[in-house]
């Protein structure tokens, strides 16, 4: 087991009072598995790996529950021993690779740099890994690419070097937080494919945040739904795609319109809209969205079961 | 859709071109010219939606930007009804503003955010309607129920909006003046997937009520197959395939369109690696500096001599369809 998150909750004191972004995640991820996580904006699946990362620094937050990677606790671990973790042992890759990179250093410069900070060696035998990594994320011209600034690579480029300088240090668990999202499709395919052979030769766990249930059914072993902070469904790619469950997943793979076949008249859309984390209803949160939503749903918070495919949902734990 | 439908074109590009200058003559490499759209031909027909679709920086919002005048063209005509509005000035093209509208991706970008919707979707009625406080009221009354707004919305503050209520406001405001033509760039790109579908509808709802023509943008192309009678595949500048959108997704005959159509990650529940994808080499080439013949030979899995030193010109092998290769899957 590389991680093991139980009854996590992140929530955020404002102004307008507090906002429960995570409300009670569990769930585990092997060796060498590719764990999807889907959900709207506000769902609260960035939060959770920004939580298991250690990068929640805001002083309004308040962080409750257990994330053990490899068995070791890292709620509450000090800022030394984490940044220890991170970028060695857990890397993350973001949906915009300038978030990671400077534009004032070479891309060869900033992935040297980042593996000089984890290990002992000298700076050209840095160099030279530098260079068999930016190989094995298909770069055309690897030497040739080191001296770039990133200014002068593409979008799709720019994520291939982030990509590098996360497996520099060959992680044991590498989170990815929509890191297809602002690429176009052709360049999506390539990097989708990217991660699949380096699950294999790397033997990293993924944790893989997105928004597009293709790319998950694409790529994840297993699926975790995230809506309103909760998990409202999990359960293997085929499971959860092949026999959704909750409503919410029901509904979302209902309203993406085929890409092949007759097309329908009108799509069937989810009415309403994702809510507020600050007025959540009392109940479920989809609830109010539900196309069978009943007494019980408006006051009590359905729990996901236990067993590998389990939904968050009275009428499927009636059924 | 198909009653209102007629073949005469609404709006109709010969040889389109756009070209922007960068730099100076005294920029490291001087004064330079990008041909962001080249040699387009495309007739849009009344009633009937074209869908673009390319990679980023294929052209495609330029397109649509010089299809309603807000880029100045440099090469080719455009023909509105037939009458040529290529350089028409700003102020003969103000009887024209009204029947061509846009809806663009960001909603809470275009929406001044100081000022009340209501007010918003009414200026459009007063810059161009002859219509008294009392009417233009009742008009916006009216709108907002067309898009699916409540009547007491029309005080709220576009920040008092979720992004799709946001979206329904700027649909609102394109069709107030009972458009001819709505160009809609990435219209629900920036929305939740969830809300996505509620638009797509609204759109097609809006279409077949108001008897409008679109021409939609999307980078989501089961979103563009969704809502298109027909499509146009861009690359570099240029339309390399046309035709109905079913058709050209079922079957697409350009190696690009193949190769961009199978990279659409779709939801499977069978093992992984079934579909056939093809994955294109390299990135799509600087329009500053577009490779010879054809433009897509260096990335092309089955280009050959010929493809480096000859352009394909677009043209129709079937009626309806149309692609511009030497070897075309027909």
């Amino acid at each position: 087991m590389i991680l093991s998150v139980r009854d996590l909750k992140v929530s955020f004191r404002t102004n307008d009072g507090l906002v429960r972004a995570i409300d009670g995640v569990s769930f585990d991820l092997e060796e060498s598995e590719i764990l999807g996580v889907v959900g709207e904006s506000g769902s609260g699946k960035t939060v959770s790996l920004l939580a298991v990362m250690g990068l929640i620094t805001d002083p309004n937050a308040s962080i409750e529950g257990s994330i053990r990677y490899k068995g070791r606790e890292l709620v509450g671990l000090p800022a030394r021993e984490l940044r220890r973790l991170r970028g060695n042992e857990i890397a993350m890759i973001f949906q915009d690779p300038m978030t990671a990179l400077t534009p004032v250093y070479t891309i060869g410069w900033q992935i040297a740099e980042q593996i000089r900070a984890h290990q002992n060696i000298s700076k050209a035998k840095a160099m030279e890994r530098v260079e068999e990594l930016l190989a094995e994320v298909n770069f055309p011209n690897p030497h040739e690419a080191m001296s770039r600034y990133p200014h002068q690579l593409s979008g799709g480029m720019r994520q291939r070097a982030v990509i590098a300088m996360a497996l520099s240090c060959n992680p044991a668990l590498l989170v990815a937080d929509e890191p297809t999202t602002a690429l176009d499709v052709t360049v999506q395919a390539g990097i989708l494919d990217l991660v699949r052979k380096l699950r294999a030769t790397h033997k990293s766990a993924v944790v893989f945040i997105t928004h597009d249930m293709g790319v998950v059914s694409e790529l994840a072993d297993r699926v975790m739904v995230m809506y309103a902070g909760r998990v409202v469904e999990r359960g293997s790619r085929m499971e959860l795609f092949s026999a959704p469950q909750h409503p919410y997943t029901r509904a979302l793979l209902g309203s993406i319109p085929p890409l092949t076949g007759e097309k329908p008249r009108r799509l069937p859309a989810i009415p309403g809209s994702p809510p507020s984390l600050l007025r959540l209803p009392q109940g479920c949160a989809f609830g109010p969205r539900c196309p069978v939503h009943y007494e019980p749903c408006v006051t009590g918070k359905p729990g996901l079961g236990g067993g590998t495919h389990a939904a968050a949902c009275f009428r499927v734990a009636q059924a | 859709m198909s009653e209102t439908m007629t073949d005469s074109p609404i709006l109709e590009t010969r040889s389109l071109g756009k070209r922007f200058s960068i730099g100076t003559r005294f920029s490291a490499e001087g004064k330079r010219t990008v041909h962001a759209v080249d040699n387009v031909s495309l007739t849009v027909r009344r009633g009937e939606t074209v869908g673009l679709v390319g990679e980023s920086g294929c052209g495609k919002s330029t397109l649509a930007r010089c299809l309603v005048r807000l880029y100045e063209i440099t090469d080719g005509e455009l023909l509105f009804e037939g009458e040529d509005i290529t350089s028409k000035s700003l102020s003969e093209l103000r009887p024209l503003r009204r029947r061509l509208q846009m809806v663009f991706q960001d909603p809470s970008a275009s929406l001044n955010p100081r000022r009340r919707v209501g007010d918003l979707v009414a200026e459009p009625l007063r810059i161009h309607g002859k219509l008294s406080s009392r009417e233009i009221t009742t008009r916006v009354a009216e709108l907002f129920d067309l898009v699916g707004l409540l009547p007491d919305h029309v005080m709220r503050y576009p920040h008092e909006f979720s992004g799709g209520q946001r979206q329904r406001v700027g649909i609102a405001r394109a069709i107030a003046l009972n458009p001819d033509l709505v160009v809609l760039d990435e219209p629900v790109s920036a929305l939740d997937v969830s809300v996505q579908a509620q638009i797509v509808n609204l759109l097609a709802d809006l279409q077949e009520k108001l008897n409008l023509t679109y021409i939609f943008i999307a980078h989501d192309l089961s979103v563009v197959r969704q809502v298109s009678t027909r499509i146009a595949v861009m690359y570099l500048g240029s339309i390399v395939e046309e035709g109905p959108a079913e058709e050209v997704f079922a079957a697409p005959a350009h190696p690009y369109s193949q190769a961009l159509i199978s990279a659409v990650p779709v939801v499977e529940t069978t093992p992984s690696g079934t579909r056939k994808r093809i994955i294109l080499t390299g990135d799509v080439p600087s329009p500053l500096k577009p490779p010879s013949g054809c433009r897509f030979h260096p990335r092309c899995p089955i280009a050959v001599e010929r493809c480096r030193t000859e352009r394909p010109e677009l043209r129709e092998y079937r009626p309806g369809r149309k692609v511009a290769c030497h070897f075309p899957t027909v």
